[in-house]
């Protein structure tokens, strides 16, 4: 109909699927984030470090670049093994934070901050709908960050290897990257939205975001200084995550802890049922506090 | 064919305080009109169909739809206009628009038809690339129609849809659901607590008091019915023999307030001959009214019951 027309009539047309509606969030929700040349910015250079590590895993298996180089036998210098792939993801994670902080608050602060929930509730679009939607979009953007490029090398270094022998026999690489990854980013993307729904003006959901790791670090850190004791250890997020990390690449926790800002202390290491257990409480209270803002009607008792 | 709403022993509790309490009715309606004081129930009545608050007991169905268990269903045959201002500032009109219809599930193209219609159609055709964080307060009334439409709605919930707005903005919104509703092709739920908007849009009212329902009545048979009462005023007050005269037309007489004269016309009665027999009698008419019984009377009437219960 022309819009000249100016008058009412009812839809008659097709829906889409209901279990895709969801996806409509992230789109829209990437039209915006490509504005920011900012976050481009930084997305772009996350996979800097990628590509040095698939440069480094190129040379290693290349004697002719080496010798070009002048640096015969660096290659023996060069191991491709848990410590590499666990340095690459604790880099990449470190970055994926950064990005959570930059874009996780501006997801559902605005919704809540302009009454909009009651207007995506109203259609046939439920809170887990608009919770998936809006979590979809870190997924994406870290998922490009960590385990995508992450299993590239994986394949990249299997190939130039030998091939499906290595493969197999470090599959346990591949599973700790994967998971490892997941972890990290429903953590991360749960954790930005439960203090984006909490927290309505976008720098201080931020500004908390990283409190939430370096300020429970520490006084995680005081703790076991006051209590002579490691389970302040538990208010460590990175470092718990660092030793589930360990356990699911099947690395030596001896010899591999985590990779930098990631890594437990020498001797004060918790157990690794602990450590599930906090990340696993840490989700659970991020679940709940999305369960208490988002809603359709705020109920005054 | 189902009603519109239906009501079945509805109760919703926040805690310990019971909101709405054991409603049962049946709306059948092309518009109706949801009336009550502020603290009656309405925005919950309207939050508890959107499946918003779950019921404590009893249910609530529409089009024959549990609003229980299937609210999914119920919600893609709704289209919602809140009260407050319910937009995300920070995007454009149309853009708004169409993400709220695609999220009811219109294909993007159909959803972006859809959502530049709407803005036309409410009159905001010229300012729909504009950011809606801009918008007047009438202008965002209207964005807020535009979203609840886009998507083609069987039954529009309007929440108090001229809250704010200055006379000619709200002539102008009247005007709209005016049109929606003569449109024939989809039913409309307005809450609010002006009696003029209801009393110009709508054909059916639930009057809530308290949580319970304190009047249901059906505005058209009502005008209806109205038609055939009169107040007359004569000059110098009512004569006994120009009474005993109307009296011989076939009208029902009663002596009204201030020398008031209140009359029941018989079905085949003119005017007119009200006017020929004052003629004869030499009475002076000054006034003559319709006594309607307006909404205002009726919705003075339902507040005046204890609990507010029927």
């Amino acid at each position: 109909m022309a819009v000249y027309k100016k008058s009412y009539r009812p839809y008659d047309g097709g829906l889409t699927s209901s279990w895709t509606r969801f996806l409509v969030i992230p789109r829209f929700a990437f039209e915006d984030m490509r504005k920011s040349r900012f976050l481009t910015i930084f997305f772009l250079a996350s996979f800097i470090y990628p590509l040095i590590c698939s440069l480094i895993i190129y040379v290693q298996h290349n004697s002719s670049a080496l010798n070009l180089l002048g640096v015969q036998g660096a290659n023996r210098l060069i191991s491709i093994n848990a410590t590499f792939f666990l340095n690459f993801l604790g880099w990449q994670s470190m970055l994926a934070l950064f990005l959570a902080s930059f874009t996780g608050p501006g997801q559902v602060s605005p919704d809540l901050a302009n009454n909009a929930l009651a207007l995506y509730l109203a259609r046939p679009f439920s809170r887990v709908e608009y919770v998936l939607g809006k979590m979809w979009i870190l997924i994406v953007l870290m998922s490009c960050m960590t385990w995508v490029p992450g299993l590239l090398l994986f394949l990249l270094q299997a190939y130039l290897e030998d091939g499906w022998t290595w493969m197999t026999a470090n599959s346990s690489l591949a599973v700790g990257l994967f998971f490892g990854s997941w972890v990290w980013i429903v953590i991360l993307a749960l954790l930005a939205l439960a203090l984006s729904a909490w927290v309505k003006w976008k720098p201080a959901a931020g500004a908390l975001m990283f409190g939430v790791f370096f300020v429970a670090a520490g006084f995680g850190v005081a703790v076991n200084g006051v209590q002579r004791t490691r389970w302040g250890h538990l208010f460590n997020i990175s470092a718990l995550i660092g030793s589930v990390w360990v356990h699911l690449f099947g690395a030596d926790p001896a010899v591999n802890n985590g990779g930098a800002f990631f890594r437990m202390p020498a001797g004060e290491e918790l157990p690794l049922w602990c450590c599930w257990s906090a990340l696993g409480l840490l989700c659970l209270a991020c679940l709940y506090m999305l369960a208490r803002k988002i809603r359709g009607a705020e109920v005054v008792r | 064919m189902h009603p519109v709403i239906e009501l079945d022993g509805l109760e919703v509790r926040f805690g310990s305080r019971t909101i709405l309490k054991k409603l049962n009715a049946k709306l059948t309606g092309r518009s109706i009109g949801l009336l009550g004081p502020n603290g009656a129930g309405k925005s919950t009545l309207i939050n508890t169909l959107l499946g918003f608050h779950k019921p404590s007991s009893g249910t609530a169905r529409i089009f024959g739809r549990d609003v229980r268990t299937q609210a999914r269903e119920v919600r893609s045959l709704i289209g919602y206009m809140p009260e407050n201002d319910s937009f995300i500032a920070s995007m454009s009109g149309v853009r708004f628009v169409r993400l709220m219809a695609e999220l009811a599930g219109l294909p993007r193209e159909h959803a972006l038809e859809r959502a530049h219609e709407a803005f036309f159609y409410v009159g905001l055709g010229e300012v729909r690339y504009r950011e809606l964080g801009t918008y007047s307060l009438g202008m965002k009334q209207a964005a807020k129609l535009a979203q609840a439409i886009a998507h083609g709605p069987k039954l529009l919930f309007l929440d108090e849809p001229t809250n704010g707005l200055d006379p000619p903005a709200r002539l102008r919104m009247i005007a709209l659901i005016q049109e929606i509703r003569e449109r024939g092709d989809l039913n409309l739920i307005l809450s609010s607590h002006l009696l003029r908007d209801v009393e110009e849009c709508c054909d059916e009212v639930l009057i809530l008091k308290d949580g319970n329902i304190a009047a249901f009545c059906n505005l058209e048979e009502e005008r209806r019915s109205n038609r055939r009462f009169l107040e007359l005023e004569t000059r110098g007050g009512i004569d006994g023999s120009f009474v005993a005269a109307i009296e011989t037309l076939g009208c029902e007489t009663a002596a009204g307030a201030q020398g008031r004269l209140k009359l029941v016309l018989p079905d085949e009665l003119e005017i007119r001959q009200l006017y020929q027999v004052a003629a004869e009698q030499n009475v002076q008419i000054r006034r003559l009214s319709h006594k309607r019984d307006s909404l205002e009377d009726i919705f003075l009437k339902a507040m005046e019951t204890a609990d507010g219960r029927l």
